[in-house]
Parts: C-alpha cells; structure tokens; sequence
C-alpha cells in the first residue's frame, strides 16, 4: 500500500525500524494495523469470489441412473449407492410400501457419512451428533445449518432411478 | 486525573490510534460474519445475497482504510512534530 503512505522524505526502512525507543510503540501499532486492514482485504476478496462464482454458475446435468429394484429392500431398510459419480455416496431408504427417499450420505457439517436409525426415525451423524429429518433432510439438531442434499428418485416399472440431486 | 487536553502529546496519540485500531477489530469481527454466512448461503443454493454481501464488505474494508489513513496520518503528526522523542 506504498500509495498510502505519507509524503516524507524519509526511506521506509527508516520508518519501520526506528531508533528512538518511544517511536516503536508507534510502529508496532501502525505494523498491526496494516496487517488488520490487508486481512480486511483478504475477507472482502473471499466475497468477492463468492459473488463471481454465484454469477457464473451453472445448474448442474445429471445422469439418469437406476438405483435399486421395486421391492428390493424391506420397509424400513436401506441401501447404499452412488450418484451422480461413483464417489458420491447416498443413502435410500424404503419409508413405506410405495416410499423410497434418497440423500446424499454425506453430512453437511464436516462430511461425515449418515446412517439411518430406525429406532429414532432419522439420519444421524456419529461425529458430531447431527440429526436429519427422513421427510425432506432438514436439520432436527446438532451442528449442521445445511440440509442434506436429496437424491430425487422416479420408479420405471420395476426399477428405482435417480433422476437429480436437489440441495 | 488527567484529561484528553492535558495528556502529553505522544500519549494522545497512541489513544487515537488504539480507538482506531479497535474499531477496525470489530468491523473485522463482522467482517468474517458476513464472509460465512454467504458462504454458507452459497453452499445452500442461494445465490441471491452474494452481492449485497460482497457490497457490504467492500464498505467495511473502506471504512478500514480509512482508519489505516487515520493512524498514519496521527503517527506522521506526532512523531514529525518530536512527540514520538
């Protein structure tokens, strides 16, 4: 920031390391300052990519992939998958005769995988003990402030296929 | 007890500078609010509070530098007129 810097004659090494003992209690303070007003900058910057990414963003194609079979797993059961990409780990669960829903089975909190406890009717994270909504992902507790990521899944005669990631 | 009139001139202005430079540490504080909570607005699908967010931020860092002008400024004036000495 060399074009804030005051007009003296003076180099800046002269400035910034001075000889008398009372002035360096005055560039210690001014050091600390400039270093406060650049990490200032450093925050704005990171809004700023922010505000770049939102503008250039682009609503992402996904696959249409089958997941599992009418019927594979009991009500109440589970199953694992990927999707969109094999390293995209989900979870489906069969809530009723004819209710499947799927989520992504990592949590939104720090990526933990979720599990299904069918004693408390949720999705729980072991880390941090964050708990999910089966209905639609939605924070019940815990530390996460995001929902988790549904898997929108469509049966076509007797298959299961995951059509798009909403969240 | 002694008054803003009757500090020596050195001692008003580190106080100048350490209400400054609080000031500065609480925008900052805000600052990093505002940086989180877009970005976890972001990370959420919603894409429509960046920009009053990165507006708002590109203030408080205006207002920073405005205090960094200050501080510089007081040093210049009080170690240029010998009360740094």
């Amino acid at each position: 920031m060399n074009w804030l810097r005051r007009g003296t004659s003076e180099p800046l090494w002269k400035e910034e390391f001075s000889v008398r003992t009372a002035d360096e209690r005055y560039v210690t303070r001014r050091q600390l300052t400039k270093f406060l007003v650049l990490t200032s900058l450093g925050m704005f910057v990171g809004n700023i990519w922010i505000l770049i990414r939102s503008i250039f963003y682009k609503a992402a194609i996904y696959p249409q992939q089958p997941v599992a079979q009418l019927g594979e797993i009991p009500v109440g059961g589970v199953k694992l998958f990927s999707y969109p990409t094999k390293d995209d780990h989900c979870i489906m669960i069969r809530t009723a005769n004819d209710e499947y829903v799927g989520y992504s089975q990592k949590c939104t909190h720090l990526s933990c995988a979720v599990y299904y406890s069918q004693a408390e009717n949720r999705l729980e994270c072991p880390c941090h003990k964050g708990f999910f909504s089966i209905k639609d992902g939605a924070v019940l507790q815990g530390p996460p402030s995001r929902p988790l990521p549904r898997i929108i899944l469509e049966a076509r005669g007797e298959q299961l296929i995951a059509i798009e990631v909403k969240g | 007890m002694p008054t803003s009139n009757n500090l020596p001139p050195q001692n008003r202005g580190l106080t100048a500078i350490a209400g400054a430079m609080s000031l500065i540490v609480v925008l900052l504080i805000v600052q990093i609010w505002l940086l989180s909570a877009a970005l976890e607005s972001f990370l959420s699908g919603n894409h429509h509070s960046a920009l009053p967010a990165a507006i708002f931020s590109g203030v408080l860092f205006l207002i920073c530098l405005g205090l960094y002008a200050f501080v510089d400024r007081v040093d210049a004036e009080v170690r240029g007129s010998g009360g740094g000495r």
